[in-house]
């Protein structure tokens, strides 16, 4: 069991647990690769890598190529907004335009749910989903699930509670893939509008009470609030938003749970979703997923790459 | 054999203080760390410098063999600017491991001067122009055959097999 299951990491919905293992085991000695003097590696000097995004990112973005770059790959990146989507191409044309130059991976971020799987079937290369509209982000959960690793051991019967907007996160859903597959009970927090209906069905439990729930929880992971993605207005206003599911330390004090794990996927809306103090405090591990998320991004290129034969 | 090869190391190397043993992961270690118990009662001395790299991310073989290679833990706690670093592995055979054992080193600082020691050498099945310092023991055996060599916890059974590929049915 050294090769990962699949060709594409499209989602953590259907990568198997020895995959997530496997991923989050050669994350750790790419860790240590990138804590070195030299921070770089030959493997991948001989596959070259597309980055197209079709949406905003810097976290990323910028950890997928620093993640190449590590691994010696060449990286050429693309954005829509400077391109000919603009003019009227579609998805599967572009790709295979940019396939057309020998390129041999594809790292993708996409507004609509399902453009990686759908490209996967129609071109012929290697393709990670760096994000896709409302479904899934696979890197960002199993870097989450890295960082946790590393704080807690193993996530068997741990208990993470996510806060936020759950109906417009891509990291929620991956993360509870991710988690429920690692072992740990998982529970969403939020005002019912921002709830998807029916998230019951996946085993997860549901608070709309934000003392209640960090009472429950190990771990919280604070999302953002999608300021861009409300269409409707699910919730009066931001003020009252931050009043009931506001992270605060005179919360945490409340509940004498000062030490909680808090982790955050960024952007942060600083005394939106989490004040200043605590975002920057001892117990908040968001610098740390930042550092984690390229190391776990090496480890997805460089066993994607391997099962990837060469043609030489 | 492994007294004799410390010995060997002992006689070139009076001067510890430049001196770093490497071995290399998975399949060196074992030898490395035998060594370096035998120069530490040589010495009389605690402070030999060891480490073990591993250098699966710099193998030419990536991408061309059909089974993933799965890395093991680099311990290096020193850099290695300067220093006569004897790098260590089991058996010798193409020289390609040796070659990226030396990339995977570089990248750990600029040593002044680089030696190999290895158990086994299998001289005349070398793809690349490699050839050890400090050899326990040199065999000949055609590159159809696989030679391995099997620790024991004591050192009272340790022993190099050689194995031929079993016929074709």
């Amino acid at each position: 069991m050294s090769k990962l299951s699949t060709k594409h990491l499209l989602g953590i919905k259907n990568i198997t647990v020895d995959d997530i293992n496997l991923i989050l085991s050669t994350a750790q000695n790419f860790k240590e690769v990138i804590n070195r003097p030299i921070k770089k590696v030959p493997s991948l000097r001989d596959v070259t890598i597309a980055n197209i995004f079709f949406e905003n990112s810097t976290r990323t973005k910028l950890s997928f190529e620093l993640a190449e770059k590590r691994l010696s790959a060449d990286v050429i990146n693309f954005s829509a907004s400077q391109s000919s989507v603009k003019k009227g191409e579609t998805l599967v044309d572009t790709v295979k335009n940019i396939l057309a130059m020998k390129v041999d991976m594809v790292v993708m971020r996409h507004p609509n749910p399902g453009a990686c799987v759908y490209l996967a079937d129609r071109v012929d290369c290697s393709i990670v989903n760096a994000g896709d509209g409302a479904h899934e982000h696979p890197t960002q959960a199993l870097l989450d699930a890295f960082s946790l690793h590393e704080k807690l051991g193993s996530l068997k019967d741990k208990k993470i509670l996510i806060v936020g907007d759950i109906l417009h996160s891509r990291v929620a859903l991956s993360n509870i893939f991710c988690l429920q597959k690692l072992g740990a009970e998982v529970a969403v927090c939020g005002p019912s509008t921002l709830i998807p209906k029916h998230i019951e069905e996946l085993n997860v439990k549901v608070f709309l009470n934000l003392k209640k729930a960090l009472q429950w929880c190990d771990v919280v992971n604070v999302l953002r609030i999608q300021l861009e993605r409300q269409d409707i207005q699910y919730f009066p206003t931001i003020r009252e938003y931050t009043m009931q599911y506001g992270l605060s330390r005179e919360l945490l004090k409340s509940i004498d749970r000062e030490d909680m794990i808090i982790m955050h996927p960024g952007p942060i809306n600083r005394g939106v979703e989490i004040t200043s103090d605590l975002a920057d405090g001892n117990s908040a591990i968001i610098l740390n997923q930042v550092e984690n998320g390229v190391a776990i991004r090496m480890a997805i290129l460089y066993l994607l790459a391997g099962s990837m034969k060469s043609n030489t | 054999m492994l007294d004799r090869l410390a010995y060997q190391v002992y006689e070139r190397h009076l001067d510890l203080s430049k001196m770093a043993l490497l071995s290399l992961q998975p399949r060196g270690v074992e030898l490395g760390r035998r060594i370096l118990e035998r120069l530490k009662t040589m010495y009389n001395s605690d402070d030999i410098r060891y480490g073990e790299i591993d250098i699966t991310f710099y193998r030419d073989d990536f991408r061309r063999r059909e089974e993933m290679l799965v890395p093991s833990a680099t311990n290096l706690d020193f850099s290695l600017e300067g220093l006569d670093i004897i790098l260590i592995d089991d058996v010798l055979y193409t020289g390609r491991t040796v070659r990226s054992g030396l990339d995977a080193m570089l990248d750990y600082g600029r040593p002044s001067n680089v030696e190999l020691l290895v158990l086994i050498d299998r001289r005349f099945s070398r793809e690349l122009p490699v050839q050890p310092d400090y050899t326990g023991r040199v065999v000949d055996v055609v590159s159809e055959e696989t030679v391995k060599v099997i620790w024991s916890e004591d050192d009272k059974k340790n022993e190099v097999q050689l194995f031929s590929p079993s016929p074709k049915a």
